[in-house]
């Protein structure tokens, strides 16, 4: 993908990674990777086991910031600014920048608290309108119609897939520029995994998305833009559809047709 | 077959293994019924409604407990209402923010110690601080006692809780850009709730049978008395006093007394367990 490209198509680069290195204590688990993120896109990280791509996904909303003796180096620009700044407010990062996890994870709280919960962090509302954000929310993540009776429940009593839609109910309520998925149905059975997808794929419309998957064809079917990472280095980064059928490297092409990882 | 012969010694190892486990649970086992046997037929005896309407008595009169049991419930009461949110906050500390730090490992060891330490003690250093500059006995001196013992009961059992909370828990409160006083305060403490409950009921049950660090500071006192800056009476005290007295009525509500706060202190530790089954939400 030139740059010449990726003007022609009109695309908008919301995150720009730049000559990013990630250190666990001493050792180095990314290496001077660069890749843009496109604004209303969605863009796959692919990689083997232990690649860096989970380690690139937490960079972009400094959630390694809760470890010592783990820091980045370079620069990873949100329209415009960088994040790796010591100034940056993290929690205001977050608020701009969310994340679902591979496990899901919904507060031991009732299904409306587990998303009133995050929209009170940022904003007073009224009960009733709290009410409504909770149902869009609900409704946004495909998971209206399964718990409009039990808003009261625990947030624990719904099903593995129902709880990841909820975490990511939950993600959308406090309305993020960016969604970062690591991994987000591979704790799920197909059928969870192929309403996630879906969601994923109506997601686009309104935010940034950037997936972490272990799954060649889940980044097939969902991702408009791919970036294929090992041993730290970001081999190969380009459209999905370009990346599956002519990769420009030849460890790319091993990858995806399965020779490793 | 091949191999018979070192299967056999193996299965005859084993059993002999099986009855030596056996034998020693049902020896643990034993003594515990002895005792609870034995408080059972002591203490019933001595156990009617006067146990709970009237005052200890002096030799040879007729009373009941009344006063020691509500000294024994206020200066309980105020142990743990002082011991554990000074507990909870070191245990958090532990758990949360100290994680691999000297400090916290220090203060771990110190609090491991504490934990342990002889109960006496804890009185005599109440003694020197309160009792002694005060003058007197007092009800908030046993009080303090006590709480000193509820700190550590309490610092354990909220780190080894808030530790069995999923980092997971926190990396998603975290991700909706909740400060971290927030992740602790409404995820984590929420997920370790019914832990933490546990914990604050085993402290009870911890104090509640107490005397050594009671006789330094609390004293004992025959009277009812609801005052905190007297001597306050309490079951225990007044068991140790009671049973060792040469005066039948005495021993017999001391067996009642001791009854009354086995099963109290039995009845704690069947609702913490009950908590404890699920300690961590999720």
């Amino acid at each position: 993908m030139s740059l010449a490209n990726a003007v022609k198509l009109d695309l908008r680069t919301k995150i720009a990674v730049k000559n990013l290195s990630f250190f666990y204590g001493d050792s180095i688990a990314l290496k001077s990777v660069n890749m843009p993120v496109y604004t209303n896109k969605v863009t796959a990280l692919i990689g083997p086991s232990g690649c860096g791509k989970s380690t690139l996904l937490r960079v972009m909303n400094r959630m390694y910031d809760l470890y010592p003796r783990q820091r980045a180096e370079g620069e990873v620009l949100l329209d415009g600014e960088n994040i790796l700044d010591a100034k940056q407010d993290l929690n205001l990062l977050r608020a701009r920048v969310g994340m679902v996890f591979q496990k899901p994870t919904p507060f031991p709280m009732s299904i409306y608290e587990n998303i009133a919960f995050g929209i009170r962090l940022y904003e007073k509302l009224p009960k009733i309108e709290l009410d409504g954000r909770v149902e869009t929310a609900l409704k946004g993540a495909a998971l209206w119609e399964e718990v409009r009776d039990k808003l009261n429940a625990s947030g624990l009593s719904l099903s593995g897939g129902q709880q990841q839609r909820l975490c990511i109910a939950r993600t959308v309520a406090i309305q993020p520029e960016v969604i970062l998925f690591d991994e987000p149905a591979s704790a799920l059975d197909p059928i969870s995994t192929a309403k996630v997808e879906e969601l994923i794929d109506e997601l686009k419309a309104n935010y940034t998305i950037v997936i972490v998957t272990h799954n060649m064809q889940q980044a097939a079917r969902v991702s408009e833009y791919t970036a294929f990472m090992y041993l730290g280095e970001l081999v190969e980064f380009g459209g999905t559809s370009h990346m599956f059928t002519s990769p420009d490297q030849q460890q790319t092409q091993n990858y995806i047709t399965g020779r490793f990882g | 077959m091949r191999g018979m012969k070192i299967y056999e010694a193996r299965r005859h190892r084993n059993k002999i293994a099986v009855v030596l486990y056996y034998s020693a649970a049902v020896f643990g086992i034993t003594w515990l019924v002895l005792i609870l046997f034995t408080l059972l037929r002591e203490g019933v005896g001595g156990l009617s409604l006067s146990v709970f309407t009237q005052n200890t008595p002096p030799p040879g009169s007729a009373g009941g407990l009344l006063n020691a049991i509500v000294g024994s419930l206020i200066m309980t009461g105020l142990g743990v209402a002082f011991g554990t949110p000074i507990g909870l906050l070191a245990g958090t500390y532990l758990a949360e923010y100290g994680r691999g730090t000297y400090l916290a490992a220090t203060v771990r060891f110190i609090n491991d110690i504490l934990l342990s330490a002889p109960s006496i003690i804890v009185g005599l250093f109440v003694y020197e601080i309160m009792v002694a500059p005060m003058g007197h006995f007092s009800g908030i001196a046993g009080a303090v006692a006590l709480a000193v013992i509820v700190v550590p009961v309490v610092v354990r059992t909220t780190e080894d809780m808030l530790r069995l909370v999923p980092g997971g828990l926190r990396e998603a409160g975290t991700a909706l850009g909740m400060p971290r006083v927030l992740v602790i305060s409404r995820v984590a403490y929420r997920a370790a709730k019914a832990g933490l409950i546990t914990g604050m009921l085993l402290a009870v049950a911890r104090i509640s049978g107490e005397t050594a660090p009671l006789l330094f500071t609390a004293l004992n006192n025959q009277f009812f008395n609801a005052n905190l800056n007297e001597p306050m009476p309490s079951l225990s005290v007044v068991i140790y006093q009671f049973a060792l007295s040469p005066y039948r009525d005495w021993q017999k509500l001391a067996w009642a007394g001791a009854l009354l706060i086995t099963f109290a202190v039995l009845a704690l530790s069947i609702v913490a367990r009950l908590l404890g089954s699920r300690k961590v939400a999720q």
